[in-house]
């Protein structure tokens, strides 16, 4: 069973690597939009440090939508989702792998790349460092809830505005509870718990979230 | 009970049951409508701070009542659609979501129309305000979900899983709101609506509240027909249907 | 009775922009969900009858093709 979990990250890896342009678009488009903030309400550090934690939240969700699209398109238009399906493990399982690569894919590099635009809003440290765990357990939920919106609207051929409006929504909970607890950091206040507010809530959606794009997935593909 | 309920799973049974029903939820919504609007405007006695701005609160409240209605019973339609592989529960949810998006749209601007004379500002990111303009964004989503997919079979099962997911979210936006609004702005807010409602207001509130009540339903079933009859539309009895009269 | 004319009806006591605008719109919504219900109705049925006619004209031309 985490063979089969391994081969399908393997597998997407792969294919992913292939084309690397996916991956560092997404990656630029987060960088160019949190520089297009400073460019248009003026750099002065203080006004940034008040509202850099949102910017760089708003852009990621921006950025994590765009990629979305990759999660299950190409495997559903060349049937691999199909032959998925086919396999004896569980399509919710097989479905968490991808999942799970996806986020290695978009997840993992804006957080490798958060150091440098905390660096372009003039964060302090202690602030950084929330945003980077807000971002860590915060990230595999954008993906986890867009696995599903992506599952819904896979087989459509005007899937992708589509996608925004039913993901957006949903992930207002996200960015109101890392965006509560990064201004907690900035204001030296204790944020350990709504930290653990967004763990329970990452822990929810591994849960349920697989189920929910297994079964959309079977909607998208009969 | 299961027994009783099974032939209104089909899609003729369920047409007539709800052509039958159809007549007294409109009744109910006529009557109590009329009776709580002339009550509410009229005899009602106008609330001594905020005036007679406060009449807004017969649209509002029930508007806003009805919108997370409509959710809930989506949300069971697409329970049972899903868990039991019903499709004429999918269809339920279908019918029912472009109400409950109109009922949260009127609950917004009624709730701006009501803010601007109270507040000062046309908008103001209130709790209730905030979560009402989610909900009706995860409304759309749903819409437009179900209106992209030309299957209409796939398009209500997508729909209601959807609606599900929506319905897991919808309490953890709520409360992520408030928590939200309460940090941000607190005590300048005035609470209104909240306390203590003498009871010659409150009696067409609640007179008003029906009236929607009935209406979401009478609405919806009106939808839940039309979407019976799209589905259906190559079945003998939706012929003769059209060809025997209006009925 | 809480206004003494229509007058004062009418103006809801200084509020008289705001609670029509609310009603108004309220009312405006409802009347457009209601028509688009029953236009939607009308356009199924009349779809369906248009169907018939062409299914039983098809059949017509279908026999007279056979008698042919």
């Amino acid at each position: 069973m985490f063979d089969a979990f391994i081969q399908v990250v393997i597998k997407d890896l792969k294919t992913a690597f292939r084309q690397k342009s996916d991956i560092l678009n997404p990656v630029w488009f987060f960088i160019i939009v949190v520089t297009l903030f400073p460019l248009g309400i003026g750099s002065a550090p203080a006004l940034l440090r008040r509202i850099a934690p949102d910017i760089i939240w708003v852009a990621a969700l921006l950025a994590s939508l765009l990629s979305f699209e990759r999660l299950f398109k190409d495997d559903f238009i060349d049937g691999t989702l199909e032959q998925l399906m086919l396999t004896p493990y569980s399509l919710a399982w097989l479905v968490s792998a991808k999942v799970f690569t996806h986020w290695l894919l978009t997840g993992l590099p804006i957080l490798f790349v958060s150091p440098l635009l905390a660096t372009f809003l003039s964060l302090d440290m202690t602030t950084y460092f929330a945003l980077f765990l807000t971002l860590l357990i915060g990230t595999p939920i954008l993906s986890l809830l867009g696995g599903i919106g992506v599952a819904l609207t896979v087989g459509l051929r005007k899937g992708g505005i589509l996608l925004s409006l039913i993901m957006l929504p949903l992930s207002i909970p996200i960015l109101i509870f890392s965006t509560m607890a990064i201004d907690a950091a900035g204001y030296g206040q204790p944020y350990l718990g709504l930290l653990a507010l967004l763990g329970a809530m990452l822990l929810g959606a591994i849960m349920f979230a697989p189920f929910a794009i297994a079964a959309s997935l079977r909607v998208s593909v009969s | 009970m299961w027994k009783w309920l099974h032939p209104y799973a089909k899609a003729q049974k369920s047409y007539q049951l709800s052509g039958k029903l159809l007549p007294w939820f409109v009744g109910l919504t006529t009557t109590t409508s009329i009776i709580g609007l002339v009550w509410g405007l009229l005899f009602a006695p106008p609330d001594y701070q905020q005036g007679d701005s406060f009449r807004i609160i017969y649209i509002h409240v029930p508007a806003a009542m009805m919108a997370m209605a409509a959710y809930v019973m989506m949300a069971i339609g697409a329970f049972i659609a899903l868990v039991w592989q019903i499709r004429l529960a999918a269809m339920s949810v279908a019918a029912t979501a472009p109400v409950g998006a109109v009922f949260t749209f009127i609950a917004l601007v009624t709730g701006a129309a009501w803010g601007k004379p109270m507040w000062g500002a046309w908008w103001v990111w209130d709790a209730r305000l905030t979560s009402e303009l989610i909900l009706l964004f995860i409304y759309m989503g749903i819409i437009g979900l179900y209106n992209a997919f030309s299957d209409k079979v796939l398009a209500g099962r997508a729909a209601s899983i959807l609606t599900l997911v929506g319905v897991i979210n919808l309490p953890i936006i709520h409360y992520s709101v408030v928590w939200w609004s309460t940090l941000h702005q607190g005590a300048t807010i005035i609470k209104f609506g909240k306390p203590l409602i003498a009871p010659e207001m409150l009696w067409p509130l609640l007179i008003m509240i029906v009236a929607f009540g009935a209406f979401l339903c009478a609405l919806t079933l009106m939808r839940f027909r039309n979407e019976i009859l799209i589905r259906e539309s190559h079945r003998p009895w939706v012929c003769a249907l059209v060809t025997g009269g209006d009925k | 009775m809480a206004f003494h004319s229509l007058v004062g009806f009418l103006h809801m006591g200084g509020y008289a922009f705001y609670v029509w605008l609310a009603y108004g719109i309220a009312m405006l919504s409802i009347v457009i969900l209601v028509v688009n219900t029953l236009m939607e109705t009308h356009k199924i049925k009349r779809f369906v009858k248009k169907r018939m006619l062409r299914d039983k004209r098809i059949q017509k031309a279908q026999k007279m093709e056979g008698a042919l």
